[in-house]
């Protein structure tokens, strides 16, 4: 079986040392790139903690532990990781390539919203892949929440959406959540679409929230795939999932240093209740126990 | 990864001020091998195996088995390209076939790595090659995991066994067992079971795959493998080894910008090859795995070889024979103009050939804006002028030039650049097909010809394209077809074979699909600047 939280086991045995020597900061290298942060974050956070270290003139592999994990928290909490609700409806879109969870966030989110005692409807966009719509109301019957389907195989998402929406307004839903099919970033043609989707959507109330779903295996990639989504949909929150298996998810936290764009939601398991807000000390804590 | 530039840019540039050097130093190595480990590290390649792998690099660029042919950043790369092609197995592998049908294949993976989507491809490719497989829904777990199966499968062509609805409820173990009784009555002789997705440290579906496994007894254990994935393949692999042993990797999602070093990782770290690539959502989208190919991608050195396959199904030597000799002989007309475009046409999307070329990753922004729709704005034009305008444009005066304006729906501006650009096209393409060599870079002692190579000028192409309004759409892809010609090492022949300038034919009968040393050694000059 694979080793669970591989940067914690890693950072373990390191910071058992009794002091901070070459291969102190060899196996903290180590364990950065091996938790995906990527070489350039991984050259910051040493080159950081290397000033750090000689200014304090210390030598506990503790002390080093600690600014390791402030460092990360305080990158971490860069942004604001707060949900944007207030709308009514609030329309909330959520995009991603192939695979990443979309459909099975989008059930969560739903399940979470309808728990603080929200009216949701979820917008079956996925007319695409097959069975999409089927998976996502299936989702929506566990968390309690409305679905629009589309009215035939194929049907225009930006139609779907449009008719999610309005929906919304005509019923007095407080939420509408918007599933789209997943797409590769490289896809020019798909990536329009996500903005003719936006476009209509528009004219009928603001979009509240884009959430980007990325999967917390990817590797940096996710940088890609954050930078064309942002151009193409206007992404306001990352979402994170699969990170109970055993990657960590390191390259979000280059994706949100460079778009600027916050973490907002975590997703931790194929449970209807595996969703949470992402808070930056938990996070860091996660990575550096 | 376009910010990052690519590696061999990379080592051009560490390696700049060493041009005259002869051999590598240690320290030389050392920021090579430094520069390769951080492209590895972007390309998601797995540290341990990077280190495995940078110290295999610097072993043999510091051995004695360099080739004194090439200059220092060459010798690197070849070697790199070496050990990748090593290491992502040296040749291909097929399925293997039971003796007494059903031959069974179970697929494995996580969540999303597109285990389903792939049942369909593979089935449709095996029933394209005569056999009757069967797919088998053993996804109980996502909700309409089965649902979707069976679309996929109808969409295929093939039968579905899915006595389970699904979502939690039955038993995957038992339908697998069952499918296979129900394959050897209904005489399906390949039998696809499709597993739910699964995380390498979910003790308890792990154990349940294995015991799907242990049930069917498979022929063949895909594992379906996403490539965007990045450090975690290697603790998922080996989960995935251990749990269920995987005699396959299949890599998915390939049509994406990921450089795919997962693809290493795996194969590295698990010694399995990996058999096929996913590339698009199409049920045909599917293709046997090329390790040369992979580690051209890995260390974006382009797809030259899929290029040039491509190229290979859509011009034919004598039509590049002909080209040649009208070129030299200044016959060439509007109206082969026409046909070499549509030719073009032929060889599928411009984009998509335009990604293929090494760099052109970074083009992503003017590919984007590249316009298909002008190849069919030129087609209209040509088209709108008569048959003895097509032959002697020097016939089109002002009121012709309306008139074929009006005829095919664009303005007299985009004529006139059209004839214009033909014009020039023509003239270049004269002189090379004489043997001259206009303006192609690393092609020997040409001094001043400095940073023209290769992307560089590529971009610099697509980028004056977007500004005028009239198409210019024929040229940067028929230029980047003449490159990856060049960069293949195919040199205009003095004879007709010189055809080369439009490359693709002179290209055919090289047709060794392998680049050789000298091959990579000619595609890293012309990467070189």
């Amino acid at each position: 079986m694979a080793e669970g939280w591989r940067l914690g086991g890693a950072l373990r045995g390191l910071f058992a040392s009794p002091t901070i020597d070459d291969d102190t900061w060899d196996d903290l290298e180590t364990a950065l790139l091996g938790a995906d942060f990527g070489p350039d974050i991984t050259e910051q956070v040493l080159d950081e903690l290397r000033a750090s270290v000689a200014k304090f003139k210390t030598t506990d592999p503790r002390d080093l532990k600690r600014m390791l994990r402030e460092s990360l928290e305080e990158r971490l909490a860069a942004h604001d990781p707060t949900l944007t609700l207030s709308n009514r409806p609030a329309v909330v879109l959520v995009v991603g390539v192939n695979g990443v969870g979309k459909t099975t966030t989008i059930g969560k989110f739903a399940k979470f919203l309808t728990g603080y005692g929200r009216t949701v409807v979820v917008g079956a966009a996925d007319t695409f892949r097959a069975a999409a719509v089927d998976q996502l109301a299936t989702w929506a019957e566990r968390a309690g929440a409305q679905v629009v389907r589309p009215q035939h195989q194929g049907q225009d998402p930006a139609s779907v959406a449009y008719q999610t929406v309005q929906f919304a307004i005509d019923n007095n839903i407080d939420i509408a959540i918007i599933d789209t099919a997943g797409r590769l970033q490289t896809k020019a043609g798909l990536m329009d679409e996500l903005g003719k989707v936006t476009r209509v959507i528009e004219k009928l109330a603001p979009i509240a929230e884009v959430l980007l779903v990325l999967d917390g295996t990817t590797g940096q990639n996710g940088l890609a795939q954050a930078e064309a989504f942002i151009e193409s949909a206007g992404v306001t929150g990352l979402v994170v999932t699969k990170l109970d298996g055993s990657a960590k998810g390191g390259f979000v936290l280059r994706v949100q240093q460079q778009t600027g764009i916050p973490i907002k939601l975590i997703g931790q398991g194929e449970g209807i209740g595996d969703l949470t807000g992402f808070t930056p000390h938990v996070f860091a804590a996660s990575l550096v126990p | 990864m376009a910010t990052f530039g690519t590696l061999s840019d990379r080592l051009t540039a560490t390696f700049s001020a060493l041009r005259t050097k002869g051999k590598l130093s240690p320290a030389d190595v050392d920021g090579t091998v430094r520069e390769i480990r951080r492209a590895l590290l972007d390309a998601d390649v797995a540290l341990p195996v990077v280190k495995d792998f940078t110290a295999a690099v610097r072993e043999r660029a510091l051995g004695d088995e360099v080739n004194k042919a090439l200059n220092p950043a060459q010798q690197v790369v070849q070697i790199v390209n070496d050990e990748l092609i090593t290491i992502l197995g040296g040749q291909q592998r097929r399925l293997e076939f039971a003796k007494n049908p059903p031959t069974v294949i179970m697929l494995a993976g996580l969540q999303g790595a597109g285990k389903t989507t792939l049942a369909g491809k593979l089935a449709k490719w095996l029933k394209a090659d005569g056999h009757t497989p069967l797919l088998v829904a053993a996804d109980l777990q996502r909700p309409n995991a089965v649902q979707q199966l069976q679309v996929v499968a109808e969409q295929a062509g093939v039968a579905v066994f899915a006595p389970e609805p699904g979502n939690g409820k039955g038993d995957p173990v038992k339908v697998a067992k069952d499918a296979l009784k129900h394959a050897k009555t209904a005489l399906h002789d390949v039998v696809i079971v499709d597993t739910a997705g699964r995380l390498g440290v979910d003790a308890e579906l792990m154990k349940q795959a294995a015991d799907i496994r242990k049930a069917v007894d498979p022929d063949e254990v895909l594992f379906v493998i996403d490539a965007m994935i990045g450090q975690d393949a290697v603790s998922t692999a080996k989960a995935f080894q251990e749990g269920v042993d995987f005699t396959g990797v299949v890599l998915s999602k390939l049509d994406g910008d990921a450089r795919g070093g997962a693809a290493l990782s795996v194969a590295s770290i698990t010694g399995r090859p990996i058999m096929f690539a996913s590339t698009g959502e199409g049920l045909d989208d599917f293709e046997p795995f090329y390790p040369d190919r992979m580690a051209s991608r890995i260390l974006d050195l382009g797809d030259i070889l899929t290029l040039i396959e491509q190229a290979q199904k859509s011009f034919t030597e004598d039509e590049a024979r002909a080209t040649a000799e009208k070129f030299a002989t200044d016959s060439f007309t509007l109206e082969d103009f026409l046909a070499q475009m549509q030719q073009l046409k032929n060889m599928g999307s411009i984009k998509g050939m335009l990604g293929m070329l090494p760099g052109a990753r970074g083009m992503r922004e003017q590919l984007d804006n590249f316009d298909e729709g002008e190849i069919v704005r030129t087609e209209a034009i040509i088209q709108s002028m008569t048959p003895a305008e097509r032959r002697v444009p020097k016939l089109l005066n002002g009121s012709r030039r309306l008139r074929i304006a009006k005829g095919s729906g664009t303005t007299v501006t985009e004529v006139n650049a059209l004839v214009s650009r033909f014009e020039q096209a023509a003239k270049m393409m004269k002189t090379m097909a004489k043997g001259g060599m206009p303006q192609i870079p690393g092609m020997g002692p040409m001094p001043g010809m400095g940073g023209g190579g290769g992307a560089a000028s590529m971009r610099k192409a697509a980028a004056k394209k977007k500004g005028k309004s009239a198409s210019k759409s024929g040229n940067p892809a028929k230029r980047a077809a003449e490159e990856a010609a060049r960069a293949q090492g195919v040199r205009p022949a003095p004879s007709g074979a010189s055809g080369s300038g439009f490359g693709l034919g002179g290209a055919a009968p090289a047709g060794d699909k392998q680049p050789t040393a000298d091959e990579l050694a000619a595609l890293q000059k012309f990467l070189g600047r």
